[in-house]
């Protein structure tokens, strides 16, 4: 059975690596073919990559295309290498030493681990968003601003434009619009979130990666921050990792599910979830033992 | 094709016994529906009416069944949120248990009609027919069932068939009966109600064939309703 039956790369697609040396029959024959889904633009190609912590290989092969403008969500147990994997889309694991990477990460093209690229500029065309929310001890507005005048930007009438944008755009123009200049710390953990999507976005990024972007919120600042995943994916590509597969299910248009460093299934969300191929899926997602 | 699971167990024991309990209770609402259905073709071949009787006087447990079920299924869905096989799984029980209750409706309307004509000869001559289908009827609902309790999607591809041969049986019945009219004015009203209670066979047959579609739909993850891929 083919786990990945549909899209321009379907399951006869372009396997260049169907010669590769197979010891685990079952997940090798599976990663050895680009996963994609729909005949979606592609944002983000990866092609036979492996990631390694020092010795420990994290990632095992994996192939898939991200489609632009989408919402992509990842899913799996703790320490299935979804974080991981996320991390390499703006290289924040170049942070941690001694890992290495062998194959190709493409975002619209470009080589991400090419040794030339300006990492920076990587990290301007993908933003990033983590589990706790983590403002710049300063104002509401300066947080926004501050990838604009790390940039150089420093036109007022600029700045007051892309910030009050940016706020709109996170849905939180209306509750901060008088108080832009407290200290973003006196805001929410919701609100601080949706502050931190706003400086991500204020400097219009290609990608967003959202890592656990609501795990640490209650069920209304949750409900907006989906709401707001919902609104932004007209504009940005959006790669979510959760734990909660509810909230996969519910804000991403694909789904792929990760186990032990293999990335085992990838499908539209509503296929994934009421019809998955892999047993395995089928076991993690209705909350059996594998 | 999905993977429809059957191997492994949930990580919460409890969820495991819910389910279980579910699909045990909508195979007894099965089993009362089936007894009902085997005591109205008892009186129709030994013309005693003790059988119809009954079934005329306990549609409620069915119906009681069909709600409290249903109650489950509610719960469910509350408090587990099911996902893939789980879902297709609280899905498929609450379109059967609705087929279950209406195959319970069309065999108490059978019932009423032969109560009401109340007469062993004219049950001999009116009701033959019936007697006939309604053994085959019979088989495909136990046979459904039993796909349901076993999940298994390949028999029931084959039960959803006979169907159609219960549908012609029916056609071919239904002129029978229009002779009789033809030949004796006075049979006209117990024709008219051995022709509905013809047609409440054939209701039976076709919710019969929903249940085998709703287990094609719980094992593969497919809707194969209305002939959308073939099994019509």
């Amino acid at each position: 059975m083919q786990p990945k039956p549909d899209g321009a790369q379907g399951p006869n697609g372009p396997n260049n690596f169907a010669a590769t040396p197979s010891v685990k029959v079952d997940v090798e024959q599976r990663s050895s073919e680009v996963s994609s889904v729909g005949e979606q633009e592609a944002c983000l190609e990866v092609e036979n990559m492996n990631f390694y912590y020092g010795d420990v290989k994290a990632l095992n092969n994996i192939n898939i295309i991200i489609p632009e403008r989408k919402v992509t969500a990842f899913i799996g147990p703790s320490g299935c290498g979804k974080s991981t994997l996320i991390r390499i889309f703006n290289r924040m694991n170049d942070l941690i030493d001694g890992t290495r990477l062998e194959g190709s990460v493409r975002l619209n093209g470009t080589e991400i681990y090419d040794p030339d690229l300006n990492v920076a500029d990587l990290r301007r065309r993908v933003g990033m968003v983590f589990q706790k929310p983590n403002p710049f001890p300063k104002s509401i507005y300066e947080n926004v601003a501050y990838g604009l005048r790390i940039q150089g930007i420093n036109n007022r009438a600029t700045l007051n434009a892309t910030v009050e944008k940016a706020l709109k755009g996170a849905a939180l123009w209306e509750e901060v619009k008088d108080r832009l200049h407290e200290n973003a710390l006196s805001l929410s953990g919701g609100q601080q979130q949706r502050l931190v999507i706003a400086r991500a976005i204020a400097i219009e990024p290609e990608v967003l990666l959202l890592d656990e972007p609501a795990s640490a919120l209650d069920p209304i600042s949750t409900l907006k921050i989906e709401e707001l995943i919902y609104e932004l994916k007209s504009k940005y590509t959006i790669v979510i990792v959760t734990h909660n597969m509810q909230q996969a299910a519910r804000v991403s248009d694909y789904t792929a599910f990760m186990y032990l460093g293999d990335l085992i299934e990838y499908d539209e969300t509503k296929k994934l979830f009421s019809t998955p191929s892999i047993k395995q899926t089928e076991d993690y997602i209705t909350g059996r033992y594998g | 094709m999905s993977t429809y699971n059957t191997g492994s167990t949930h990580i919460s024991q409890q969820y495991d016994n819910e389910l279980e309990d579910l699909r045990s209770k909508v195979l007894s609402m099965g089993g009362v529906v089936e007894d009902h259905l085997v005591k109205v073709i008892t009186t129709l071949s030994t013309t005693q009416l003790e059988g119809v009787e009954y079934v005329a006087e306990s549609d409620h447990v069915v119906n009681s069944l069909e709600i409290e079920i249903d109650q489950i299924c509610t719960e469910i869905l509350l408090r587990r949120t099911p996902a893939a096989s789980d879902m297709r799984l609280v899905l498929a029980i609450f379109k059967t248990i609705t087929d279950l209750e209406r195959i319970g409706d069309e065999t108490e309307k059978i019932a009423r009609l032969v109560l009401k004509l109340n007469d062993p000869r004219a049950i001999t001559i009116y009701y033959t027919g019936i007697l006939a289908i309604s053994r085959n009827v019979r088989r495909m609902l136990s046979d459904a069932l039993n796909a349901f309790a076993r999940m298994d999607s390949k028999s029931a591809i084959r039960i959803a068939q006979m169907d159609k041969e219960i549908d012609a049986g029916i056609d071919l019945l239904m002129r029978q009966l229009i002779t009789f009219t033809l030949e004796d004015v006075s049979a006209i009203s117990a024709v008219l109600d051995a022709v509905l209670a013809a047609r409440a066979l054939e209701r039976i047959g076709d919710h019969a064939r929903n249940i085998c579609e709703n287990v094609i739909y719980l094992v593969d993850g497919i809707d194969v309703r209305h002939g959308e891929t073939g099994i019509s």
